[in-house]
């Protein structure tokens, strides 16, 4: 038996990019959302994130490298086209990762301008990765449709980055902090049903591609199964937040839950889309993969690391388990 | 904007990323070992003095490392949004070099950073100690994959060609090429001594506001002790990976040395302004037959000029100063170690003009880093890949606007970064430990059951 190999290393890019827009998107999440919280609160916010940030961020160094070590060919071509929103990510994610390890250090108008920085940098990069997800649907068109279309794009992506990383907190917060994160997971939802109407709508007719595949009867009755699935777990996410309110039996980690569901439903949805093209319309995963040789290597290493990886990680999750309080550095 | 401007500019905002990049790694990869000593002596001794140095120096481990991270990110992307041609054409050799780096190292780091930085309250102790010692391996494990493939560009073996793309035809030979021993030795010293001087500098600067910081005075005094170990041993080592750049790329000692023509009994030039556009040196200052005697052990050796190289010769003028610079910075550090081991022995708290002059010192390893960087990396050029690759042909179709502003973007963002860094790292270091100085009769009593 032979293994495709691109496939393999697909799926693992899709698996990297999806843990990447839900872990980080938490995070990114709660940056964005520091401007609708008072300053104890901000620093519980932050302590929340403290032990995950670095390591979610990592995903997007393990999505790219994939994308870097499996389909050269395509590499360029994506990160070429996609130069000024790239760039724009990178300095937002740096802006952040410093205001964050700055702003406890720092006390009076710096302290604001760390916090400022924090929010601008979070809210930038989600804004940058929208687009970078627009522009990459649409297989890389210039013109001033596909950029309209790239921005409702990124309104959705920073929507449901605020909705995971409200949901996040109502996980790890509690009190007062807990019952606003309820607040803002619900306009978070309102958001995202927004969003993805929106682009549910704009892609089948930006994409020939999309449209074929998905309104393809009877294969479109089947497929149908995944916008129902999304708006049930949409439904849930607005219930037992609701419940949480009134101090109902759920388990505060559940809208959390729901959030991840939504978010692992629509990058399916998406996948589907997409498959096989590695470029959208012009290069598929088998015309841009690297020699198998080398691909062998990577996946062997990539098999007995990322176990590993998995393992670790659910640990720290273990250890830095409960709710968090201000304090970081113990 | 023509193309060579265009290249120009590629070149230097992925200069300018790198460069900022490899400040960060260069104290980490060292000063994960550091905190590594400080975490063990504390579970030995469980002296508090131990922990809370180790508590100073995770904070700005800490800060550090999220520097590194955060600029490390650009790199992976800068790859494709500047070198497309780069992975098109040795993607299957350079690929799984990086992609090891990131499984292995950069995982190991991100995942046991979390415990190791927030989770002394929470694991047992020796989980703690574990994920201490992991970062520190996960540090040095990347450098390992990150300088392979350096190497490899300098230097590559083990490959093959299938269809116009290399291959890796042997991953021993790839990964073990010609320069890498002495390239990754040469690093981790480079990185080692640089967080040594940091350590030394902060130290120092925090003896200057407290003079009775016992703590400070204990680590200033581990951090001269083993830089004046080191600092030699790197001298020995650079010499070491000179002549075996002599013997594997022979293009860069000419520019190191601004041999222009190739002749018998080269002298050795100690300073000079290289001309390129008359091919000499001017205002030189050198010994005869220098060059020869030092590099082949003769005084009337044939050494290779610029001129055997060209058209594909590196430029002179910024390798045989960037050299220059290094060895200079390199010689001021053994000096500087070798008084404060001196200056400090059984513990005499150093005059102020020395513990300034450490201060000041506090990133000198920045300096000679990136001076020898620019040695490998402008010696190398027009090479991508010695012999495989040019660097013009791995450029991408990227408007010289873009970059343009792009860079802008970066330099003012690096700007605040590094302003904000180094302010935080003296606002740490004058604050102290924690430990409050006290005084002799104090300490006694406290020390009492």
């Amino acid at each position: 038996m032979t293994l495709d190999l691109p496939v393999i290393f697909a799926v693992l890019m899709g698996v990297a990019v999806l843990a990447y827009v839900v872990l980080d998107g938490y995070d990114l999440g709660v940056g964005m959302l520091m401007p609708a919280a008072d300053a104890r609160e901000q620093d519980v916010m932050v302590s929340s994130i403290g032990p995950f940030w670095d390591a979610n961020e990592t995903w997007l160094v393990l999505g790219v490298g994939l994308l870097m070590v499996a389909f050269p060919a395509a590499h360029g071509v994506v990160l070429t086209a996609l130069y000024l929103p790239v760039v724009v990510m990178l300095i937002g994610l740096m802006l952040r990762g410093v205001a964050f390890e700055l702003r406890v250090k720092s006390e009076g108008w710096r302290r604001e301008l760390w916090n400022w920085l924090f929010w601008f940098g979070s809210f930038v990069a989600s804004l940058a990765q929208g687009l970078m997800l627009g522009a990459y649907i649409t297989g890389f068109e210039p013109g001033f449709g596909y950029f309209l279309f790239s921005l409702v794009v990124a309104g959705g992506v920073c929507g449901g980055y605020v909705m995971l990383g409200a949901t996040w907190l109502i996980w790890r917060t509690e009190g007062a902090l807990q019952r606003k994160a309820i607040g803002w997971t619900r306009w978070g939802l309102l958001w995202v049903a927004l969003g993805v109407a929106l682009v549910s709508l704009a892609t089948p007719l930006a994409s020939e591609t999309v449209r074929d595949k998905w309104f393809d009867f009877p294969r479109t009755l089947g497929l149908m199964l995944l916008p129902l699935a999304s708006a049930a777990a949409w439904l849930w996410v607005w219930r037992v937040s609701g419940r949480i309110q009134k101090g109902g039996p759920v388990p505060d980690w559940a809208p959390f839950a729901g959030a991840v569901a939504i978010y692992t439903l629509a990058f399916l949805g998406l996948a589907y889309s997409i498959f096989p093209y590695v470029v959208m319309d012009r290069i598929t995963i088998w015309q841009a993969a690297a020699h198998p040789s080398s691909l062998k290597v990577v996946l062997i290493g990539a098999l007995i690391v990322l176990p590993f990886i998995i393992g670790w990680t659910a640990y720290v999750y273990r250890v830095f388990r409960g709710k968090a309080t201000g304090k970081l550095y113990e | 904007m023509d193309t060579s401007d265009t290249l120009l500019l590629a070149r230097a905002q992925f200069g300018l990323n790198i460069a900022f990049h490899i400040l960060f790694p260069s104290i980490t990869i060292g000063l994960a070992w550091i905190l590594v000593y400080f975490r063990a002596q504390y579970a030995r001794t469980g002296e508090p003095v131990w922990l809370e140095t180790y508590k100073l120096w995770v904070k700005i481990f800490a800060l550090t490392f999220a520097m590194g991270v955060v600029t490390g990110i650009v790199m992976s992307f800068q790859f494709g949004t500047n070198w497309p041609g780069f992975m098109l054409k040795v993607g299957n050799v350079a690929g799984p070099l990086l992609a090891y780096e990131v499984l292995t190292a950069f995982f190991l780091e991100a995942t046991f950073l979390g415990v190791m930085l927030f989770g002394m309250n929470r694991v047992p102790g020796w989980v703690h100690l574990t994920s201490t010692v992991l970062v520190a391996v996960g540090t040095s494990l990347s450098a390992f994959w990150i300088l392979a493939l350096n190497s490899w560009m300098q230097t590559p073996t083990g490959h093959g060609t299938i269809d116009g793309h290399l291959v890796a035809a042997d991953w021993l030979q790839v990964l073990f090429n010609p320069s890498f021993p002495y390239r990754f030795t040469h690093m981790m010293l480079a990185s080692g001594l640089t967080a040594l001087f940091v350590v030394a500098g902060l130290s120092a600067w925090r003896l200057i506001k407290a003079p009775g910081d016992a703590t400070a005075l204990r680590t200033l005094r581990a951090g001269v002790v083993c830089a004046a170990v080191l600092a030699p041993v790197q001298a020995f080592v650079g010499d070491q990976h000179g002549l075996n750049t002599l013997e594997h790329q022979p293009a860069k000692i000419a520019a190191v040395e601004a041999i222009w023509t190739t002749e018998k009994g080269v002298p050795l030039v100690l300073f000079a302004i290289p001309n390129a556009e008359k091919r000499r040196n001017d205002f030189a200052i050198q010994i005869p037959k220098g060059a020869s005697l030092i590099l082949k052990n003769d005084p009337d050796a044939e050494l290779k000029g610029i001129d055997a190289f060209a058209p594909n010769a590196p430029p002179v003028a910024p390798v045989f100063f960037a050299f220059r610079v290094m060895v200079g910075m390199g010689m001021l550090m053994i000096a500087l170690s070798w008084l404060g081991a001196w200056m400090t022995r059984k513990g005499a708290l150093p005059p102020r003009w020395l513990l300034w002059t450490f201060a000041g010192f506090t990133f000198c390893g920045w300096i000679a880093t990136l001076a020898g960087w620019l040695v490998t990396e402008i010696g190398r050029q027009p090479w991508l890949v010695t012999g495989v690759l040019l660097t013009a042909d791995a450029a991408g179709p990227v408007s010289g606007a873009q970059l343009g502003a792009s860079l802008t973007g970066y330099i003012l963002t690096y700007g605040v970064m590094l302003v904000a860094y180094m302010r935080v790292l003296t606002h740490l270091a004058g604050k102290g430990s924690g430990l409050e100085p006290r005084p002799a009769t104090a300490m006694a009593l406290s020390a009492a059951p």
